[in-house]
């Protein structure tokens, strides 16, 4: 897991309210449970503040949870701290997740990270313009759309160093981008043609109660040497 | 009841308890470090590992009920063992990988010979480690004056912040990041705000967070150990008091079910350094308006030609806060000798007296008592700083189930729910009259419990509050059969005792205040700092700090303090206790009765006894109840309610304001204390941000 650490105090914003939607948002949140169990809307809200904050949580922003919610600040910040959805460092506008585990990696996660370094710089560093910040996780369970990664909301998978580029350039500039894959499939269906599951007997209804059958021919080989002993 | 095989005894027990506890019911000891009876289970150590028939895998005693143990295929209880080469191994497994991250700091850690993690290796260890890469770092937090962390010795057993939580009631301590990143701390490493939070010290079981103004000073097999009782509130708690030499070391508390349970406050503990400093170790008389060092028999010759030549009525006694019932049991008797009727204990002008019964000045329902009430009404106190584990005990009983309470009083934080009705005496006189909303509640209730503080009497119109309390009491059927919910919290250690051996003025007697303001001629003085004493009186103070009562003495007789000598303490529930004598007293100063009794010869009224058990065996002849240690005796309440209903009065209009305006500087000892005073000073930093 990432080296995780409060953003230092002179970039926290001096203070933090949340906006007039999140209020209602955050109170119809805090109706779902019981009286006296308001405690339990804290993720949701957390999350709102997040995003009103741009992406990263601030200790005001802790803070103005806690009270909304009549918890104590400890109790927000341990969830705060725990969960690694929540940034508590400023991030970039478009704040890319990599996916850097095994099957991504099988499948070139290493060139687009060596993208990432390059034109971003080092993870958890937002870009000068702004615009960019990255961050190494784990399995986020696209794997068979390797290599992957999230940015913001959305999962950009099938990448390659190329159609990478382009999506970053694509960002920066502020042009539309295509969520999903990016290699042109819709989905994770096969990319050409299909190579499993290709007997027709699986879908005619011959195979039914075949596996009932050959556990009885097992059942049967095993019984007889068996028998056999008991006569000699 | 449950049957259960624990190692092959097969016990019976209540179904709720824990395998653990049905364990240690068996006589087994099961090894832990999160599991503490007086906090939630946590069930995070897994050092408790036993192995239940059936279960797939050894499973964690402390968090494991005995009614979820699933009976044999016949029906047979279950069975458990704690001593299997499994539970074993699994045990040194779970030993390993807590070990892998802590330091191998013993010899520098204060916690070490006191330390469970180090017991436990022995029997749980192995000797070699198969970890090799780094350990684990983690910065130390910074928790104010009194607890000091080395965060790297923590095995996040959680106990500070479940005591922090469930008894303290402050919200200060908790578990930021997760996994291996996993800290304590306080939000952003503030300093805690409990007046109890040096109990998360003795609650760690290693060394991550130990006591900061004892650091390394001493190893605790050094220490000689002395069974106390704790002076500077009402409440008594039990304390043992560990003493090097000459020098009280620390003081930590004992398991007193009936007081304290287990905790002690932080004043109770770490004034200890205050038993040092500002210590009067040699008499002293006012010669010129200046005090010089003097013998004995000099002190004892000056007090000597004062007395003689005053009259009685002229003479008189007051006794402070921290005096223990045989020193005012001497003091009575020497003034007895003389014909002195001007004999108080009560400085701070409280109205109690033993006129009205021994139950009008009791804390009734007693302390274990509060767990079964159903409906608290607080008077004039703030029971969070002026009886700490009261308000524990008011705490722990609202939070198995909301009751209501009620304050009338300062607006303070409790740490619990409470309904703010008012602030002074016309509030309890709307609750008497039915018309205010809470006198419903109490009277629904069936143990309706008042507590009236020292607020509430000790101010002019205390009489008539009194005497309005015990009318709303015996109104809402708060005494009855079997249930005494009628309470006076005191705040002042040596009162109950006072009131117990009749230090109050006899006929025509003067107060303590009046005392104070010029009525008498010659005053002694014995350990009263909280009272000014108006000039022209000679004074004779004997005590054992350098403090205000000190000051403005022209005769200073150097005493003990309470752990310098064997003292009986009666608390606010009426309940006697004895400290014993730990550590010695500097230089010339002397245990107190001893001082009186020298000084009765000086004046040729030689007290009739020689020792301090003949002086017991006296006392005990005239006050019987006070022989019965560690029992309550009981009061009769049901009559001292109805004698103090009957005095009526008209009480004034100002609000109640608590006695207590600094909880960490009640008494001389205290005062003298550097802990003490930081603690103050940082409480009344916090005091003004939350005012902000």
């Amino acid at each position: 897991m990432a080296v995780r650490k409060l953003a230092p105090e002179e970039i926290q914003p001096k203070s933090f309210a949340f906006s007039p939607e999140n209020e209602v948002f955050a109170d119809q949140q805090i109706a779902k449970y019981p009286p006296g169990r308001q405690a339990s809307a804290v993720i949701p809200l957390l999350w709102r503040a997040q995003e009103q904050a741009g992406g990263w949580l601030p200790q005001k922003a802790i803070e103005a949870v806690a009270a909304k919610l009549d918890m104590p600040d400890i109790r927000v910040m341990e969830v705060a701290t725990f969960y690694t959805m929540f940034n508590l460092e400023p991030v970039g506008k478009y704040f890319i997740q990599f996916c850097g585990t095994t099957p991504c990696q099988l499948r070139g996660a290493g060139d687009i990270k060596k993208v990432l370094e390059r034109r971003i710089g080092e993870q958890n560093h937002v870009s000068a313009d702004g615009n960019f910040s990255w961050l190494e996780v784990e399995c986020l369970g696209a794997c068979c759309n390797a290599p992957m990664v999230q940015i913001n909301d959305d999962y950009y998978e099938d990448l390659t160093t190329e159609n990478f580029e382009k999506l970053l350039d694509d960002l920066a500039a502020g042009r539309p981008v295509k969520k999903g894959p990016q290699n042109g499939r819709r989905a994770s269906e096969p990319q050409d043609a299909i190579k499993t599951l290709t007997d027709p007997s699986l879908y005619d209804g011959s195979m039914i109660g075949t596996w009932r059958k050959r556990f009885e021919e097992e059942a049967v080989k095993t019984a007889e040497p068996a028998g056999q002993d008991k006569k000699s | 009841m449950a049957k259960i095989i624990v190692d092959g005894v097969e016990v019976d027990v209540p179904p709720e308890y824990t395998l653990l506890q049905a364990a240690e019911a068996a006589g087994a000891e099961i090894p832990r470090f999160c599991f503490h009876e007086r906090l939630s289970i946590a069930g995070n150590c897994r050092m408790c590992l036993v192995e239940v028939k059936g279960a797939p895998k050894p499973v964690a005693s402390c968090a494991w009920g005995v009614r979820d143990c699933r009976p044999g295929p016949n029906g047979e209880p279950p069975e458990v063992s704690t001593k299997s080469a499994t539970v074993k191994k699994a045990r040194e497994g779970v030993m390993e990988f807590l070990l892998i991250n802590h330091p191998l700091d013993c010899p520098i850690c204060d916690q070490g010979g006191q330390c469970d993690l180090q017991d436990q290796a022995m029997a749980y260890g192995v000797d070699t480690s198969r970890y090799h890469e780094n350990k684990r770092a983690v910065p130390d937090k910074d928790l104010g004056p009194l607890v000091k962390t080395s965060m790297n010795r923590c095995i996040h057993c959680t106990r500070c912040i479940r005591f922090t939580t469930e008894v303290a009631g402050v919200s200060d301590l908790g578990a930021i990041w997760r996994g291996e990143d996993m800290e304590i701390t306080s939000y952003l490493e503030k300093a805690l705000g409990s007046e109890l939070q040096s109990n998360v010290a003795d609650l760690c079981p290693v060394g991550a967070l130990t006591h900061k103004p004892e650091a390394f000073h001493y190893r605790p097999w050094e220490l000689s150990k002395t069974d106390s009782v704790d002076v500077t509130d009402a409440v008594g708690s039990a304390i043992r008091v560990d003493s090097r030499g000459r020098e009280v070391m620390r003081i930590l508390p004992r398991v007193n079910e009936a007081v304290n349970e287990e905790w002690i406050t932080d004043k109770a503990r770490h004034i200890v350094d205050g038993l040092r400093l500002q210590r009067l170790d040699r008499p002293f008389v006012r010669e010129n308006g200046r005090l010089r060092p003097a013998s004995w028999q000099e002190a004892f010759g000056v007090i000597a030609n004062r007395v003689k030549g005053a009259d009685p009525k002229r003479i008189g006694a007051i006794a402070g806060d921290l005096a223990a019932v045989e020193e005012m049991y001497a003091l009575k008797a020497l003034m007895q000798s003389l014909g002195v009727k001007n004999i108080d204990a009560r400085q701070d002008g409280t109205v109690l007296s033993p006129a009205y019964g021994r139950a009008s000045y009791l804390f009734n329902s007693t302390i274990p008592g509060i767990e079964d009430a159903d409906a608290i009404l607080i008077v004039g106190s703030n029971p969070r700083i002026e009886g700490s584990l009261v308000n524990v005990r008011i705490r722990k009983r609202w939070r198995f189930a909301p009751m209501p309470i009620g304050v009338i009083g300062e607006k303070a934080d409790l740490t619990y729910d409470y309904d703010y009705l008012g602030a002074g005496p016309e509030t309890l006189a709307e609750i008497l009259a039915g018309r205010h909303s809470f006198a419903e509640k109490l009277k629904g209730a069936k143990h309706p419990l008042i507590i009236v503080g020292q607020g509430a009497l000790s101010r002019p119109d205390g009489l008539a509050v009194l005497s309005l309390a015990a009318q709303v009491a015996k109104e809402v059927g708060a005494v009855k059969d079997g249930w005494n919910g009628f309470s006076i919290l005191h705040t002042a250690a040596s009162r109950v005792g006072a009131l117990d051996l009749g230090f109050v003025p006899g006929e025509g007697g003067l107060t303590a205040r009046q005392m104070a303001a010029g009525g008498v001629d010659v005053l002694f003085n014995l350990g009263a700092d909280e009272i000014d004493v108006a000039p022209g009186t000679f004074v004779i103070y004997q005590g054992t700090h350098g403090d205000r009562g000190a000051h403005r003495a022209d005769v200073i007789l150097p005493g003990a303090t309470y752990t310098e000598k064997s003292g009986t303490y009666v608390n606010t529930e009426g309940r006697v206790q004895m400290g014993g004598r730990a550590a010695f007293p500097p230089g010339e100063a002397r245990e107190d009765w001893a001082i009186l009794r020298a000084l009765s010869d000086g004046l040729g009224h030689r007290l009739p006894f020689d020792s301090l058990s003949a002086l017991r065996q006296k006392l005990y002849a005239e006050h019987p109840h006070l022989g019965a240690v560690d029992v309550v005796s009981a009061a009769d309440a049901a009559s001292a309610v109805q004698v103090l209903a009957g005095l009526g009065g008209t009480p004034g209009r100002e609000g109640f304001t608590s006695p207590v305006m600094d909880f960490y500087l009640t008494n001389p000892i205290a005062r003298a204390s550097g802990v003490m005073a930081e603690c103050s000073a940082l409480a009344r930093g916090l005091r003004l941000e939350a005012a902000e």
